[in-house]
């Protein structure tokens, strides 16, 4: 059953991601991959919000947990997309941006993550 | 119809991405999250591999491209598991086992993703040649 509720969170998971780029895309002409970025340090965020807010008290049931955890934001988040978008940007001859694009995901995912952890622990 | 194509497949990629880390981790019972580095690795290739070779060689459906694309290599590999993961190595005090898998997801990703890339083209200019 696990599988069940992952896979549903996967479903939104993905479409929320498909979403977000193409309005982002819409709207954002520039060569940064400004919607990838954007989905994967909001992901981490959330994610380390969730996991700590859906283990406290033990009231949360594991179903919930599997939908919104591993599911929707594993999901959400992507690492292929964005490996795969570095490698556009080098063979464009855009490697400043590559660069800037690779260490900010980085960096920025993990602060995100580190928050997201921390805030959960305080509410 | 896209939504619908994109979310089936992200079903399928989040679920193969539970289902090969529980089988790593039976394997490999470290305490080092090697299931998702294993998983970032393997989608990474395969995404550049398919999206060059259906750009340059392979003609498939634009829906399934994307469903396969989008949709399953994208749930199937992680950022938000990857960055969770890491901040708990570090305020566990796992130093060494952050510092591999801090750089080792990025840049064994960069690589692989440029890898596959690089494989697809040879296969198209084999074909065509």
């Amino acid at each position: 059953m696990e599988y069940l509720f992952v896979g549903i969170g996967g479903i939104f998971g993905a479409v929320s991601r498909y979403g977000i780029s193409k309005w982002v895309g819409r709207r954002w002409k520039g060569d940064f991959p400004l919607a990838t970025f954007c989905i994967n340090i909001t992901g981490s965020f959330m994610l380390g919000l969730l996991s700590v807010l859906l283990t406290k008290g033990g009231a949360t049931p594991a179903w919930l947990k599997s939908v919104a955890t591993t599911g929707f934001m594993g999901a959400y988040t992507t690492y292929s997309t964005f490996a795969f978008e570095i490698i556009n940007l080098i063979q464009d001859g855009e490697k400043g941006i590559a660069v800037r694009y690779l260490s900010g995901s980085v960096i920025l995912g993990l602060l995100a993550a580190w928050l997201g952890l921390t805030l959960g622990e305080y509410v | 119809m896209d939504y619908i194509a994109v979310g089936l497949a992200g079903f399928l990629g989040a679920v193969s991405r539970v289902l090969l880390g529980k089988i790593i981790n039976t394997w490999l019972g470290w305490s080092f999250p090697v299931n998702t580095l294993i998983i970032n690795l393997t989608g990474c290739f395969a995404l550049s591999f398919f999206l060059t070779l259906t750009l340059e060689r392979l003609e498939i459906n634009p829906r399934l491209r994307l469903a396969i694309g989008t949709g399953f290599l994208g749930a199937y590999t992680t950022f938000s598991t990857f960055a969770v993961e890491s901040i708990n190595l570090i305020r566990n005090q796992q130093v060494w086992p952050a510092l591999v898998y801090l750089l080792a997801t990025p840049l064994g990703c960069v690589i692989l993703a440029w890898a596959g890339s690089v494989a697809a083209m040879a296969l198209a200019q084999r074909q065509a040649g």
